[in-house]
């Protein structure tokens, strides 16, 4: 049995979404069912699970320092707890930890704030010493010449999710909510008509919507342009990989605090673990061979008898990366334009949250309070959010 | 990715420093409209899935800063020219 139908696009929907990733169909569904709208179509220019959303390392956390971050990630994992019954789907959610490491006093001191600044904001976090990361994970090198293991910040109901179940959990409920899923559909124009929008052109025909909501991640800048909106944000390249299949060894999820790495096992047993974006513009969905290195030799000075696996695949996937580093979720200059992009490298574990409140600003015109800090005129009025406090510099971020 | 820096010749892009799109100008900061076009300079960006305009540093080389004309679909190098000898537009 299919979990949805393969609908065929109709002439005219009450909101037409742009982009059949997690965040898309997030947002048709919170829509749906929170809100009683269910006239929509879901236009993918691929297959469903064929962007970031099948192509993401699975991490789902909530332990950031700035309160908008804080609020805004917490309350997605909080919809990560009950998704499963909600949508009566297996996605999978594994809370087995979330472990940043740390190798220096000042980086402990630096955890040691975030951790405070999570817990005041009712997010659970400790800091582990060295002994502790010893007992969890006996086999990184500690004693590191140059990086030596120190302790970590530890994020317990962190951990990760089966991606593509998260776009098929979330496409089948979409679906029996009425909502049209339409798949090798491309919009290719957008009609606007003083100053409001009228609908969408697609390789499939014209559509016509008074409300339009574009959640393309990587392809954000190209799809905005047909509205005439020029964005705050860039197209970047990250890589990711996954190794041969071994027994339970990587039971949480660890991330290297010297380099950049960070590593989980998935339930097939394949070390999945990744780094930085390559940090040029690109739209290729591939990356190049120096970061490539960059990543192993960060896997060794970590984790080094990650050296005799062999790794099986390697792929990359498009980030939208904002100038501040924050994603952008609420209303345009053009009327029934909204917009949900700027995810950088971290929208996987946004996925509830975003189609939660991105729906709410749809269906009542305005942010709900957890998104309004992310809204678009941000980047003209100062009011920023950069956690990492790199500045207007997408590939710092 | 490999650079055809001017001085020193192709090299691996692991030698150079990417430093963003070079079609944007720094504005008059003392014009009328100032504030609109400092918020655009510093945060808008056409970010074009093509033939893409932009700096990159030689850092672990000559140092020079480098406009690179590059194909952001398929990452092929379309030219290379000093950035100090870029026409003045
Ligand atoms: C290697 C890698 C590792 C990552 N790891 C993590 C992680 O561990 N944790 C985490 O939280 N995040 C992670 N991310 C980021 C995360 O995957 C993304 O931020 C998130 O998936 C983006 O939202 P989405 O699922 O809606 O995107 P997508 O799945 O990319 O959805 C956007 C969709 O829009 C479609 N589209 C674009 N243009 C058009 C058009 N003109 N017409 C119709 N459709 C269009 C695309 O085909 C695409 O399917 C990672 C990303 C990558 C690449
Ligand atoms: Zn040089």
């Amino acid at each position: 049995m299919r979990a949805w139908r393969d609908a065929e696009p109709r002439p005219q929907y009450d909101v037409v979404i742009v982009g059949g990733g997690g965040h898309g169909l997030a947002t048709a569904y919170y829509l749906a069912k929170e809100h009683g709208i269910s006239n929509i179509a879901v236009l993918e220019k691929s297959y469903i699970g064929s962007g970031n959303v099948g192509r993401n390392t699975t991490i789902i956390r909530s332990n950031y320092l700035h309160p908008a971050n804080a609020r805004f990630y917490e309350r997605s994992l909080k919809l990560w707890e009950g998704l499963e019954q909600d949508l009566n789907y297996n996605v999978m959610v594994s809370q087995r930890g979330v472990l940043n490491l740390f190798h220096s006093d000042g980086q402990r001191d630096a955890f040691a704030r975030r951790g405070n600044a999570m817990r005041l904001n009712d997010i659970d976090a400790g800091l582990l010493d060295e002994a502790e990361v010893r007992r969890l994970l006996p086999y990184l090198d500690f004693d590191n010449a140059r990086f030596p293991i120190r302790g970590g910040l530890l994020q317990p109901r962190g951990g990760t999710v089966r991606h593509d179940a998260v776009a098929w959990g979330y496409a089948r409920g979409a679906d029996r909510r009425g909502v049209d899923i339409i798949q090798n559909c491309e919009v290719t124009g957008i009609h606007i008509e003083r100053g409001r929008v009228t609908g969408v052109e697609t390789n499939r025909g014209v559509i016509r919507a008074a409300k339009v909501a574009l959640c393309c991640a990587g392809n954000s800048s190209r799809v905005a342009t047909m509205a005439g909106l020029r964005l705050p944000i860039e197209s970047h390249v990250m890589q990711a990989f996954v190794t041969e299949s071994v027994k339970p060894l990587v039971d949480m999820v660890v991330t290297f605090g010297a380099g950049h790495f960070y590593i989980s096992q998935s339930n097939r047993g394949g070390l999945v673990f990744g780094g930085d974006i390559d940090g040029y513009n690109s739209y290729a969905q591939r990356g190049n061979l120096p970061t490539v290195e960059a990543v192993m030799e960060s896997a060794m000075a970590l984790m080094p008898g990650l050296g005799r696996l062999r790794v099986l695949r390697q792929w990359g996937g498009l980030m939208d990366m904002s100038m501040d580093g924050s994603p952008i979720i609420g209303l345009t200059p053009v009327e029934g334009i909204y917009l949900n992009a700027g995810w950088c490298y971290g929208g996987f574990k946004a996925t509830p949250a975003s189609g939660w409140c991105f729906a709410w600003t749809i269906a009542r015109n305005q942010p709900h309070e957890l998104n309004a800090p992310f809204r678009l005129d941000r980047f003209a009025s100062g009011h920023v959010i950069d956690e990492k406090g790199a500045g207007a510099q997408p590939n710092l971020h | 990715m490999r650079i055809h820096c001017p001085y020193c010749g192709e090299r691996g892009v692991e030698e150079y420093s990417y430093r963003g799109d070079a079609t944007v100008r720094r504005p008059d900061a003392n014009g009328p409209d100032a504030l609109e076009r400092f918020v655009e300079y510093l945060h808008l960006r056409d970010n074009p899935a093509g033939s893409h305009q932009e700096f990159w540093q030689h850092l672990h080389g000559c140092r020079a800063w480098l406009v690179v004309q590059r194909d952001v679909r398929t990452h092929a190098i379309e030219s290379v020219v000093a950035a100090s000898r870029r026409v003045a537009r």
